[in-house]
């Protein structure tokens, strides 16, 4: 992916004598202090990061933390102190007022805001037209396209209605749609979903990323919202201060935080959002293979003190779970068969989750499982790790850091060796056996 | 206290002597303008039959405010026909339409101005304040001096005592417009003029059009000073009444300025609730 947005040493201070405020900060004075001495604002200080074409890019950070100052410097509705910023090749900073214009249109879908910020004397179409209509692209071609939009994201029919009319998504979806009309990379969203009630916003948000899929736009989206940061970047730039102090993946950030104040702050966060089963999984210690007898997945759920175990194929294929209990009775009551095989009754169906799911989901398919070992599986659904209590609990509690090396699994060497272990008649087909996890 | 007076009474007297001498060809290509103006509106009214004009008016009023307003306009101005003050009333609308024409002219350019420029602003403001304030009489004397007695000193008094509430409520709508709205535009790469004619002015518009309300109301409550330098209209009726003490008379011509003011209200309310409804 390469990099569409760079913006490098960027300050903006708010007041009459910037200078001195850049050079008392370059002499490690904060905010608070430049402010009480020299009467000058810091919006934002000695900002550096890049944006890649195609991603969803939060900046994030509670009121004040100079994340809207950055993204209004990005298509220079405020203008930089001092820096550059590199668009598409162009520094935008250097550009004349005509230039600047001419680039905007070119380059930016607009901007999306928190309150919508639609024009209530037009009606959609002619909101959604509205950047197209500034670039003078005749109105037959212009309405087609606004058209276009306003079916994709979900407000045919509403053409002719004005925004008074229309709920709080909807206006947003204009306002969505306002900025898709026009063919230009980089999306501007200010605080967009914060205005909407919880569910609104929730489905907004599955829009977005639905939308985004199809649309490919480059999104710098402004939040203060944690969860909705880490449900929508690609990236999270978190901001304090006027500084970035923290840009990684919503897991990198909550897996490994850079200081203090990200560390609490994403206390407060939904981890069972962010992390997800893959995160969390623990390497298979043991399983049992198709053709293991009763009494083989019986010595290896006792070696390993487990509750059951998961059943797999020679290739890793998930093929259910054997509970300890269940079969320690089959096994007891068959005391004298010689030859005894494994009994279908005794395989259940296993739990199981993708690796990319959410915990908070995992720990629904987790009741329903009856709190059992979940396994986690590939995408060819082989078995990849389990999910125990331990491991739940673990995640979710505060201060607990999750080393992603951690939930590796490991056995795929295991793999290669347990098929010998298999019992005596391999070829007992359903005879199954599961390895399980422990707890 | 001082051993001096600042003479602002003579520089004013000098000043409107100096205009008056060396610019006589302005003022009276101005009041040509003006005569142009009221003549035309007048001329236009007056040839139609009165029942004509009413259901005009009528038409108007049914679309801008209802058929309430309507009915109680066709029944006001056969009133007032019946009264015999049409052509007085046809005059007064006359006066009042041009002199909101030429605060229309003025005002919304001025109010425009004033709300993207602060110093312009801060100049606007006190000169506004004068003219609210200072006593009518005080510049009709110049305004006669200038212009002569008659009909155009009247628009002119009218005029300078109505622009000020649109020129305030143009200044105020235009700041009011929501300034996410404004760097909307912005962002999407608008010009200027863009902003003002595709942003700015249209949400703006309901204020606006509260203004031209206010200015058409003030304008009316000059009628009768106006008649006193001789602009005519139903103005003079009310005058005349208060002279010869007969009033009866007077409060015909009062109740015919009413009639016009509710019907001119309700008309230029309705613009700016249709704009800001739709």
């Amino acid at each position: 992916m390469s990099e569409i947005i760079t913006v490098r040493n960027l300050y903006k201070i708010f007041g009459d004598n910037p200078k001195k405020a850049i050079q008392a900060l370059k002499e490690g004075k904060s905010k608070d202090e430049i402010l009480r001495e020299y009467k000058q604002i810091v919006g934002v200080q000695d900002i550096n990061f890049s944006v890649r074409q195609g991603e969803i890019f939060v900046l994030m950070g509670l009121s004040g933390s100079g994340k809207s100052t950055l993204q209004r410097l990005i298509n220079r509705l405020h203008e930089p102190t001092s820096g550059e910023i590199v668009i598409n090749g162009t520094d935008i900073v250097k550009l004349s007022q005509n230039d600047l214009r001419e680039f905007r249109r070119k380059n930016f879908c607009g901007m999306v805001f928190q309150n919508f910020a639609i024009l209530p004397h037009r009606n959609v179409l002619g909101n959604v037209e509205f950047g197209l209509e500034l670039q003078g692209v005749e109105k037959e071609k212009r309405q087609e396209k606004a058209r276009k939009i306003i079916k994709l994201v979900g407000l045919e029919g509403n053409e002719d209605n004005y925004p008074s009319q229309l709920s709080g998504g909807m206006q947003q979806r204009v306002g969505l749609a306002r900025g898709l009309a026009v063919d230009a990379d980089i999306m501007l969203m200010d605080e967009a979903f914060s205005a909407l009630d919880p569910l609104i916003r929730r489905q907004m948000q599955d829009e977005l990323l639905e939308l985004q899929a199809r649309m490919k736009k480059t999104i710098l989206f402004v939040t203060h919202d944690l969860d909705e940061a880490f449900r929508l970047g690609d990236r999270i730039a978190i901001m304090k201060d006027g500084l970035i102090v923290q840009v990684g993946t919503a897991e990198e950030i909550i897996s490994k935080p850079a200081d203090e104040y990200v560390r609490t702050f994403v206390e407060d966060m939904d981890r069972s959002a962010v992390l997800t089963a893959g995160t969390i999984m623990l390497p298979v210690k043991e399983k049992a293979f198709t053709g293991d007898g009763p009494r083989t997945i019986l010595r290896k759920i006792r070696r390993h003190g487990l509750s059951g175990i998961f059943l797999t194929d020679s290739k890793r294929y998930l093929k259910g779970y054997i509970k300890a209990k269940e079969l320690a009775e089959f096994v007891e009551k068959n005391k004298k068969k010689e030859d005894l095989k494994m009994d279908k009754s005794l395989v259940h169906e296993a739990a199981s989750v993708e690796r990319d799911m959410p915990l908070n989901e995992v720990i629904n398919v987790y009741q329903e499982a009856d709190f059992g070992p979940i396994a986690v599986i590939d995408d060819e659904q082989r078995l990849d790790g389990v999910i125990v209590r331990g491991a739940i609990i673990a995640a979710l509690s505060e201060g607990y850091e999750i080393d992603p090396d951690n939930g590796e699994p490991e056995q795929a060497s295991d793999d290669e060796q347990k098929p010998d272990d298999q019992e005596k008649s391999g070829d007992a087909k359903k005879s199954g056996d599961a390895k399980k996890s422990e707890q | 206290m001082f051993p001096f007076r600042i003479p602002i009474k003579d520089w004013i007297s000098n000043g409107v002597d100096y205009l008056v001498s060396e610019y006589a060809a302005v003022f009276d290509a101005f009041s040509a303008l003006v005569y142009f103006l009221v003549d035309n509106f007048k001329d236009g009214m007056l040839a139609l039959h009165p029942l004509a004009l009413i259901i005009v008016i009528a038409a108007i009023t049914l679309k801008m405010a209802g058929w309430r307003v309507a009915l109680f306009a066709v029944l006001g101005l056969l009133l007032s026909e019946n009264i015999g003050l049409w052509s007085a009333f046809v005059e007064t609308l006359a006066l009042v339409l041009t002199a909101e024409l030429l605060v229309m002219v003025v005002g919304l350019p001025v109010g425009v101005l004033a709300a993207r420029k602060d110093g312009f602003h801060s100049v606007v403001r006190p000169v506004l304040d004068f003219m609210q304030t200072m006593p009518a009489f005080v510049y009709l004397i110049p305004a006669v001096m200038f212009f002569g007695l008659g009909l155009v000193p009247g628009v002119v008094a009218t005029f300078v005592f109505a622009l000020p509430p649109l020129i305030r409520l143009t200044n105020l709508g235009i700041r009011q417009v929501p300034k996410e709205l404004v760097e909307a535009a912005d962002a999407f790469g608008a010009t200027g003029s863009q902003k003002l004619f595709k942003v700015q002015i249209p949400v703006a518009m309901p204020t606006i059009m509260a203004g031209v309300n206010q200015s058409i109301m003030l304008g009316l409550s000059m009628v009768v000073i106006a008649a006193m330098i001789g602009a005519g209209g139903l103005g003079e009726d009310v005058l005349r009444g208060i002279q010869r003490l007969q009033v009866g008379q007077g409060f015909e011509a009062g109740l015919v300025v009413v009639i016009m003011a509710i019907i001119l209200d309700r008309i230029t309310a309705g613009f700016g609730e249709q704009d800001s409804a739709t």
